[in-house]
């Protein structure tokens, strides 16, 4: 079941920071996110709204709104020539950059209506998204694009390439934003909610999709969700973050079968479940997330959590702690006393 | 559990939307967005409606409150005091009264609050249109209501937008409460909101029926909120309703092969538990082109001949409820485990 990660990762992040200051002060949306991505394997980034789960995926495209900034830390990523780059230092308009966008990195955003534009055809932007990154003809792209909407299992694809994105259904659309995402081939998938807008049955469609063409290119892929049930189904690894940090990450079975940080803890508690005895009261996590200007002192989660250190928890931010190899947690109940910035 | 006393009775219940094109306006044809569903709800029971989008279940439920008028069927609501009224041949006029007795939550905590009334405007508002006591009396009852929804009092004088989703998704509850309704409708009621605040609202529905002996009509499609909510689920399909069964029956052994198909679609939060789905080919058929016979026999894999010809009716199969499926008799379908 287990699979032994390849010695080389294909993309490193280091303690990214991604902070926002508009005039009232400054949002840390993302503070102190590391992972790694594998080829083959799947990441998960869980978290409830404002954990900055989709800001990291912004980050490490460099396609971050402003005011918001990347402000520290490293994206290491291993280019197809064998270069390493740091996505974090380079020029996020830069022609480097936007060769990775697209380029090394595909993604995929939860609302495929207004990430594909009404005014050409589904055909014209991915001729364009294939011309793009590769030197072939206008005769050979079209070919191309078709195929790309065989795979991602158009039916009629030759008749559908000339539609507008209108024309097509919610499933129809995240199918086409998948084709665009692959068609120059990258080698990591990033896709944030890709289902969340759709219905279920179309939801298993897409994840099975993205699970074969997984398989098929060796992918490495970014899952970024706030649902629990997708993340158990697909992902390798998770990371779960809370208000800007990741608060625990590791293997998915350790993460749903041994978690240790009181969030993924109550989370997981909290979720409601088909396999429950109907009618059943849940567990739930007092109190609601902080407003993001108004984030807590010291562990981001002590004012909801059962088990916070009075003198401890409040007053200092725990670190990272290695439990084992996959396994990291930042809470103080896991580590000794280790401070870090008050 | 619940008493035998319905308080809801809805009775081949349709609505159609007329397609017009040209300039002459003329009707090219129809979308039977409901056609033709029947169900009760019982004094203190939760009844849920499920499927995906365009299976008819807002359309549904705006017809019970009457924002729309429906096409035919019946809508029999059992008042306060004790009459028998169709909602869904009233007037206008004649329906007022009955407003009171059913209330509405809604799916958008931010989009459903007036963000220029203060809370205690917003909850005492159908007081005030209802014109029920005095000023004294109303600022009584929104306290009241407030703690009902485990809200500090002190909130009172504030504006919605100091509040986070699952406090305005308890304002709006407490606001659904002012008059004493019988029934609530609640379509979506938790669907906007982030997981850890999801289960609080669902726990406050929970109590609040028991409390006050509320019954709820729920409309969702998240089977596993449903599974926590409901004493029976009404599966629907492109305007009709395929299965109807008590909660525990419907998701261990469900009779229909679409009810299969949707519970094996819900990703399950336990990576041991990653098991073989069944995908469904193709979706969701579209209303104004409803397939012949069993509108969901082109993407049914038990489909024969006769689900191509013949609609099948709502009937009642033992030790279930109600399933709308010729093979209901033949087929072993897999539902979903209950854990302790």
């Amino acid at each position: 079941m287990q699979r032994i990660p390849r010695a080389e990762p294909i993309l490193s992040v280091r303690d990214l920071k991604t902070y926002f200051r508009p005039d009232e002060g400054v949002v840390r949306a993302v503070d102190g996110a590391s992972f790694d991505l594998y080829p083959g394997r799947t990441l998960g980034i869980v978290g409830e709204s404002g954990c900055g789960k989709s800001v990291t995926a912004r980050s490490i495209l460099r396609i971050v709104d402003r005011p918001g900034k990347v402000e520290g830390g490293a994206m290491l990523l291993r280019r197809s020539d064998g270069r390493v780059v740091d996505l974090a230092a380079i020029d996020e308009s830069s022609s480097e950059m936007r060769d990775i966008r697209g380029g090394e990195i595909g993604y995929v955003f939860q609302e495929p209506m207004s990430s594909l534009s009404v005014f050409y055809t589904i055909g014209n932007q991915l001729i364009e998204a294939v011309r793009r990154h590769r030197k072939i003809s206008g005769k050979e792209a079209r070919h191309r694009a078709i195929e790309l909407l065989q795979l991602v299992g158009i039916p009629r694809a030759e008749q559908r390439i000339d539609s507008y994105s209108f024309e097509l259904s919610g499933g129809l659309r995240q199918r086409v934003m998948i084709a665009l995402a692959l068609a120059a081939e990258p080698r990591i998938l990033i896709a944030d909610e890709p289902t969340t807008a759709l219905d279920v049955t179309t939801q298993a469609q897409i994840l099975e999709l993205i699970r074969k063409i997984q398989t098929e290119r060796d992918l490495a892929v970014v899952l970024i969700t706030h649902d629990m049930g997708v993340i158990a189904e697909m992902a390798d690894t998770v990371s779960v973050m809370y208000l800007g940090k990741v608060v625990e990450s590791g293997s998915v079975d350790t993460i749903f079968h041994a978690p240790k940080h009181p969030y993924t803890q109550a989370l997981l508690r909290s979720i409601p479940s088909v396999l429950a005895e109907p009618r059943s009261r849940l567990a739930t996590i007092v109190g609601s997330i902080p407003h993001p200007y108004a984030r807590p002192l010291g562990c981001p989660f002590h004012p909801r959590c059962q088990s916070a250190i009075p003198g401890t928890c409040d007053k200092h931010s725990p670190a990272a702690t290695a439990l084992d190899a996959e396994h990291d947690v930042r809470c103080f109940l896991s580590s000794e006393l280790a401070e870090t910035d008050a | 559990m619940t008493n035998e006393r319905i308080v809801l009775s809805v009775e081949g219940l349709k609505k159609y939307f007329q397609i017009r094109k040209g300039i002459l306006r003329r009707v090219v044809g129809s979308v039977k967005a409901v056609d033709d569903i029947s169900f009760k709800i019982s004094h203190g029971e939760t009844l849920s409606l499920v499927g995906e989008s365009g299976c008819g279940k807002t359309t549904t439920s705006r017809c019970i409150l009457r924002a729309i008028r429906p096409t035919a069927g019946a809508i029999r609501f059992s008042t306060s005091d004790n009459r028998n009224v169709d909602v869904a041949s009233l007037t206008r006029p004649e329906l007022r009264p009955l407003r009171r007795q059913m209330q509405m939550i809604f799916q958008d905590p931010y989009s459903s609050l007036n963000p220029r009334m203060t809370i205690a405007d917003i909850i005492g508002e159908p007081l005030l249109v209802n014109r029920v006591g005095d000023l004294a009396a109303r600022r009584r009852r929104v306290a009241e209501l407030l703690d009902l929804v485990q809200l500090p009092r002190a909130y009172m004088n504030r504006f919605p937008h100091a509040f986070s989703g699952g406090q305005r998704q308890r304002i709006g509850i407490a606001r659904a409460l002012a008059v004493n309704p019988a029934l609530i409708v609640a379509d979506e009621p938790v669907s906007a909101l982030d997981v850890s605040v999801q289960a609080q609202i669902i726990n406050l529905l929970l109590e609040l029926q028991e409390r006050l002996g509320l019954s709820y009509l729920f409309v969702a499609h998240d089977l596993s909120v449903v599974k926590h909510v409901s004493h029976r689920v009404a599966v629907m399909y492109v305007g009709r309703i395929v299965e109807l069964a008590p909660t525990k029956n419907l998701f261990r052994s469900p009779r229909h092969p679409y009810t299969e198909a949707l519970l094996s679609a819900v990703p399950v939060p336990d990576p041991r538990k990653r098991a073989k789905r069944i995908v469904l080919a193709g979706e969701v058929a579209d209303p104004s082109r409803v397939p012949s016979g069993c509108a969901f026999h082109p993407r049914c894999p038990y489909a024969v001949e006769r689900c191509k010809q013949e609609i099948p009716q709502l009937q009642s199969v033992e030790g279930q409820g109600m399933v709308a499926c010729h093979r209901a008799n033949e087929l072993v379908l897999a539902g979903v485990a209950t854990e302790a």
